[in-house]
């Protein structure tokens, strides 16, 4: 009775068939879901070790940490506010050159530039974005730098320095390092970024509006400025809180332009430092359970609050149309 | 004389949109000389350094032709590792997100934190590494230098494979099941296959940031300057170079040069393969 035997090994490998797909498919979910449950607890661990990390310090200062100005091993007192002003000005400063560059490159790959260019000039902005850091420092440090010294702040001090009120600000300094440059060189850094996204979110434009436009004899320009950029606002607006969370964060550049001085001046060819730059540079040479160390914990701890907050931000804002 | 107007008027803004045309050109024009002007000062600065020994020889004090074999090898082992520990992660939490999560709230919570590790400063995960398993573990270590990267990696590839595998047709994975496939192979066999390139993309461009990462490397692996194993201080490109760049010897600053362009070249290059050749568009 081999037909017999046949269909009674097909009835009984069924349901252990069926049993084998159950396994496997409960066992991948279970692998899929853990994988996601591990990268939560990734984050959650970077923020308690931080926190944990940080809280001698937070002790020994208390609210002092977040509004002093001394930053001194030597004494063991520590306060934020150079690093946290640094780190801001900086950056707020790399985004005022940066955002009118990136919209104009964005701008000019999606309306502009001819077809069979923009795949070219589009890959070559994302390779400004892969550029390592560090090579930015070196740059910054042996080309831009000098550049800026012998060429820019001469300038800028005898036009805008000697304007009253404002004039302080662009004050002639000595050295190549400052945060002026340190802020031009995270410029270049975000502008590919802040550029991909523009690019991004102005292509998803319905082509019906700007044909609409287009009809009515618009020009290029004021089709950009009255229908995709009305339509794209708060997208454009996420992008460019993503380039301030990648320019708030941004160490190896940073530490070779910015001078490292913990000094707030009001001049911006000063040399500063930011919380980055600080904690590369004198992270190495702490001791371990010390002050010092719970300090430069502390110090990362409030980056990350800071990055976290512009983070979460530009997410909600670049999120896509028609989803809550 | 209406049409005076109408003529003065369309000027007007046929002379807006000339100037903002111009200017948009300029700031195209302004951000690939940068780029230019990255390449050629590698380049002129990198290549008169560039011998064989740089690739055969250890790092050595000033002044005595050392090499940069072990930096080189070093952050090939790390970046190989780094890749190896973070891409199957983020391989299952894409997969997670784009096949199981849907809008559940666990799901968007995982998105959430993905996209905040995705563009977190990466000195911050070289600080979490240093207390997880620096400073209790007694010593620096390529293998932490290994992970810290592999957190970098994990979130670049969650991004690439949940956004491929969304890209799939439905009724993909419809005529898989119909055919009586159980749900994980649909994705492993028909899924994953489809989406090959866009995944190795993923991959590939996690490598490419990785391999030119400092900032965690400062206080995991640290350098060292000699060969080593991965329970032990390891050298790396980058930190290699961020050392020597500072430094007040010719010698070493030359090194820094000429390792920054073989570095640069090989990202550069990595992220070229990955956007033109793996995947056409």
């Amino acid at each position: 009775m081999p037909s017999n035997s046949l269909s009674e090994a097909a009835v009984l490998a069924g349901p252990a068939r069926r049993r084998g797909h159950r396994f496997g498919d409960i066992l991948f979910a279970g692998i899929a879901q853990a994988s996601g449950l591990f990268v939560l607890g990734l984050l959650g661990a970077i923020i308690l070790l931080l926190f944990l990390g940080a809280l001698p310090a937070f002790r020994a200062e208390g609210a002092r940490f977040l509004v002093s100005a001394a930053w001194n091993p030597v004494t063991d007192h520590y306060g934020a506010l150079v690093s946290v002003y640094g780190t801001l000005v900086s950056s707020v400063l790399a985004l005022l050159l940066a955002v009118p560059l990136a919209f104009g490159v964005a701008y000019c790959l999606t309306e502009l530039a001819p077809g069979w260019a923009r795949r070219p000039i589009g890959t070559a902005v994302e390779l400004l974005a892969a550029v390592p850091s560090i090579i930015y420092g070196m740059w910054g440090f042996f080309q831009l730098g000098p550049w800026v010294a012998a060429h820019v702040q001469p300038v800028l001090t005898a036009s805008l320095g000697r304007v009253p009120g404002i004039g302080a600000v662009f004050e002639a300094e000595p050295g190549n390092s400052s945060l002026f440059v340190a802020a031009l060189v995270l410029a270049v850094m975000v502008l590919p970024f802040i550029a991909a996204t523009m690019r991004d979110v102005f292509l998803t434009v319905p082509v019906m509006f700007k044909e609409s436009a287009f009809g009515l004899g618009c020009t290029k320009w004021e089709v950009m400025r009255h229908i995709v950029l009305p339509y794209t606002r708060t997208a454009v607006v996420g992008g460019i809180m993503l380039g301030l969370g990648r320019a708030l964060g941004e160490t190896m550049a940073v530490t070779f332009v910015i001078g490292n001085t913990n000094r707030i001046s009001a001049s911006l060819f000063a040399p500063g430092n930011t919380i980055a730059s600080l904690v590369a540079l004198e992270f190495p040479e702490a001791d371990q359970g010390s002050l010092h160390l719970s300090a430069l914990l502390a110090l990362g701890f409030l980056l990350f609050v800071i990055s976290f907050v512009v983070l979460a931000v530009s997410r909600v804002l670049l999120r896509p149309r028609g989803r809550n | 004389m209406s049409a005076t107007v109408a003529a003065s008027l369309g000027r007007r803004r046929r002379r807006t949109a000339i100037v903002a045309n111009t200017l948009s050109v300029a700031a195209t024009v302004l951000a690939l000389a940068m780029l230019a002007w990255i390449l050629v000062t590698l380049l002129w600065l990198g290549l008169p350094g560039l011998h064989l020994s740089v690739f055969t020889t250890v790092t050595k004090a000033p002044g005595s032709n050392g090499g940069l074999a072990n930096a080189i090898v070093g952050s090939l082992i790390q970046t190989a590792l780094g890749t190896a520990i973070g891409t199957p992660i983020g391989l299952m939490v894409g997969t997670y997100l784009a096949e199981y999560a849907g809008r559940s709230a666990l799901g968007e919570a995982v998105r959430f934190v993905s996209d905040i590790l995705l563009s977190a400063p990466s000195i911050l995960i070289g600080l979490f590494i240093y207390t997880v398993l620096v400073a209790p573990l007694g010593g620096f270590s390529g293998f932490a230098g290994a992970a810290a990267l592999a957190v970098i990696v994990i979130p670049i590839v969650v991004r690439t494979t949940e956004d491929m595998l969304r890209l799939l047709p439905v009724s993909l994975r419809e005529a898989a099941i119909a055919l009586g496939a159980p749900r994980w192979r649909t994705i492993v066999f028909i899924c994953y296959r489809a989406a090959l390139d866009g995944l190795l993309t993923g991959v590939l461009l996690a490598v490419a940031r990785v391999a030119g990462e400092t900032a965690p490397l400062l206080f995991t692996s640290l350098g060292n300057s000699d060969y080593s194993g991965i329970g032990q201080a390891m050298a790396s490109l980058p930190v290699t170079i961020y050392q020597y760049a500072a430094s007040a010897f010719e010698d070493w600053v030359q090194l820094a040069w000429t390792g920054a362009l073989l570095i640069t070249l090989g990202v550069l290059a990595i992220n070229l393969v990955a956007r033109v050749v793996v995947r056409p568009r």
